[in-house]
């Protein structure tokens, strides 16, 4: 997943964005830079049970490489990783938060992750983030708003058409090997 | 942001054509082959990673490949290939287009549903939702499908999907899909539509407000008569929130809440992991292939289908041996509007004609025709390249009452053609010294 992989086709499918805002929040050469230079990723809302989407979403960031941090009050450990209540209490560097809060917390939380430097802010499929997005936004941070962070890793790794989804992608170049970085990552954190 | 990323800008706003896509959705050349003709991958089953990462597959927490019944490499080229065509969000494919339909409603529905359909179906359709569903305890209204109103006062507090055909089989009658759609949104309840006769190609149902559209890929989209094929694709914008099926816990993923957790692939997945997977129904990867093969030339033939079909509408509607014809193409059949409106005035390749010879002598008639034809095939299929010909009193409708006979507008002087790629004037020339023959 090279940031320098460009995608030429649109992607449109499955969001209430505007075809403006998805220019500004949807970029897919933004999406995957993020994708390619993020290795520590908050995941904020992050649930301990299960079969909720976010746990979902974690077991298969930390399957990919990244180490998860989940930013949750009260909740011990969280998939072999422990939790933080806030950004502001996270001790390491994030290189992208991940959102999993309902629309009117998003502003608060925006405002953690510029108050703690973080450079990379991606809002959850579906979750209203317009007024956190542009405060984000304003900030200087990279913005992802209405898409799933698991299903954009698929779409651009090549996994997600396993799944006969329309990833919208079309080209007739020769996909890339996985980039060498891969190897650098830190192993999987899963629960083993 | 980088000097190559602003330079390569202008090409990420761009949506490719159909075309385009009809050759290379779903597919790129893979990392380590490059192959660039869609790898058959002819294997039942796929080795895992690790002992963790089988588990996550079956979990559905990864994408990735675990078995031939749920999913396979080839068959997924096929599935975004078509859903990429029909805008859609995405698709599963399946064993045949009545898999399809099973599929499609079983995903949906609970013992105690009830589904309308139009009563302009498939024979083996209506067979299927009228003593199959019925042993899975999920009951059909029929309706006529030309008046709104009858949709209306057909749906009631179990209804729980609407189903019709783009282009009606066997009489080309042509779904009037926006109100219907529309009709279908104001209740909160889907719309399905069975695209096979018009293809991704010359109708797309879900920009006409459709949720769910299935196809016979057998038929058209395969095009060559070689390989039995259906697929299921989904809009991604229905709301299964009051659907307990899609919504609710899943007993067999350890209450895993399929809509909640995938969203809007919610209904596919389900459709995949659970309605596939517990039938068995799933589409072979040489198939999928012979399928994609057909796709890939799917606009051209399709152009030349409909020509030839206008063409010998037309030849057989001032020929005196043929009462009648029933093409939405011809200015004189009533959805020839709604032809006009959702398939650009060029609905399929499909259609009826009556002969002349009625009354008791019109099935006598009909064997003398088709036994004398030389070109057209007769057999029970449609969408081959080749030209194709059916009684279906006596063939593909045969097992209909009198009274579901007539609802589905099939008389015993019904002859359906389907017209291939020949030559026009040797089709004509065909038509006319059988019709001799049989008058």
């Amino acid at each position: 997943m090279e940031p320098d992989d460009v995608v030429a086709c649109d992607i449109t499918l499955n969001t209430w964005l505007t075809d403006e805002e998805r220019v500004r929040f949807q970029n897919p050469a933004m999406i995957r830079r993020i994708l390619a230079e993020s290795r520590t990723i908050g995941v904020v809302g992050l649930s301990s049970e299960r079969q909720r989407a976010s746990h979902f979403v974690a077991t298969y960031l930390q399957r990919a490489g990244y180490r998860v941090i989940p930013v949750k009050p009260n909740a011990g450990d969280i998939l072999g990783e422990t939790s933080y209540p806030d950004l502001a209490s996270v001790p390491i560097p994030l290189d992208l938060v991940v959102v999993f809060r309902r629309g009117p917390e998003t502003v608060s939380v925006a405002r953690q992750a510029i108050a703690a430097g973080v450079r990379r802010i991606w809002f959850q499929l579906r979750i209203p983030a317009r007024e956190a997005a542009e405060a984000a936004a304003a900030a200087g941070l990279d913005v992802v708003i209405d898409k799933c962070v698991k299903i954009e890793h698929g779409r651009f790794g090549g996994t997600l058409a396993w799944a006969g989804m329309n990833t919208e992608i079309v080209s007739a170049r020769k996909a890339r090997r996985a980039p060498p970085r891969s190897a650098e990552r830190p192993p999987s954190r899963g629960p083993s | 942001m980088t000097t190559s990323e602003q330079s390569a800008a202008p090409a990420q706003s761009r949506r490719f054509g159909f075309d385009t896509r009809m050759l290379h959705a779903g597919h790129i050349p893979d990392a380590a082959v490059g192959a660039r003709a869609v790898p058959i991958y002819q294997t039942t089953s796929f080795v895992f990673d690790d002992t963790e990462m089988a588990a996550q597959l079956f979990e559905l927490r990864q994408y990735g490949n675990i078995y031939t019944r749920i999913g396979n490499p080839t068959t997924a080229v096929f599935e975004e290939r078509v859903a990429s065509l029909e805008g859609a969000t995405g698709a599963v494919a399946t064993a045949s287009g009545m898999a399809a339909q099973l599929v499609a409603l079983m995903t949906l529905l609970s013992p105690g549903d009830e589904i309308v359909a139009s009563s302009h179906l498939y024979g083996g359709t209506i067979t299927q939702f009228t003593h199959t569903f019925k042993k899975l305890s999920i009951a059909v209204r029929f309706v006529d499908p030309t008046r709104l109103v009858n949709w209306e006062q057909a749906i009631g507090p179990s209804t729980r999907a609407l189903f019709g055909e783009t282009i009606g089989n066997p009489r080309g009658s042509i779904l009037d899909l926006a109100p219907l759609a529309a009709l279908a949104g104001s209740k909160g309840i889907p719309l399905i539509v069975d695209n096979t006769f018009a293809t991704p190609y010359l109708c797309r149902p879900i920009e006409h407000g459709a949720t769910i559209v299935i196809h016979s890929a057998t038929k058209f989209i395969g095009g060559h008569g070689n390989s039995i094929g259906g697929v299921i694709a989904e809009s991604g914008r229905f709301d299964y929130s009051g659907y307990p099926t899609i919504a609710g816990p899943s007993p067999s993923y350890h209450g895993l809440r399929f809509y909640e957790t995938f969203g809007h692939y919610g209904y596919l997945m389900k459709a995949r992991a659970e309605t596939v997977r517990d039938t068995g129904a799933c589409l072979s990867p040489t198939n999928a292939f012979l399928l994609l093969q057909g796709l890939e030339t799917l606009s051209i033939r399709m152009d030349r289908h409909v020509e030839n079909a206008l063409a010998v509408a037309e030849f057989l509607s001032d020929h005196p041996a043929v009462a009648w014809v029933s093409y939405a193409g011809l200015p004189d059949h009533p959805d020839h509007a709604l032809a006009q409106r959702y398939l650009g005035g060029r609905p399929g390749a499909v259609f009826s004609f009556g002969l002349a010879a009625g009354g008791s002598g019109a099935r006598a008639a009909g064997s003398r025709f088709i036994e004398s034809l030389q070109l057209f095939s007769h057999l029970a299929n449609v969408g081959d390249a080749r030209s194709l010909v059916i009684h279906p009193a006596s063939t593909t409708h045969q097992q209909l009452s009198d009274g579901e006979l007539a609802a589905a507008g099939v008389g015993p002087e019904l002859v359906r053609l389907s017209i291939g790629l020949e030559t026009v004037d040797d089709l004509l020339w065909d038509l006319d010294q059988a019709l001799r023959a049989a008058t």
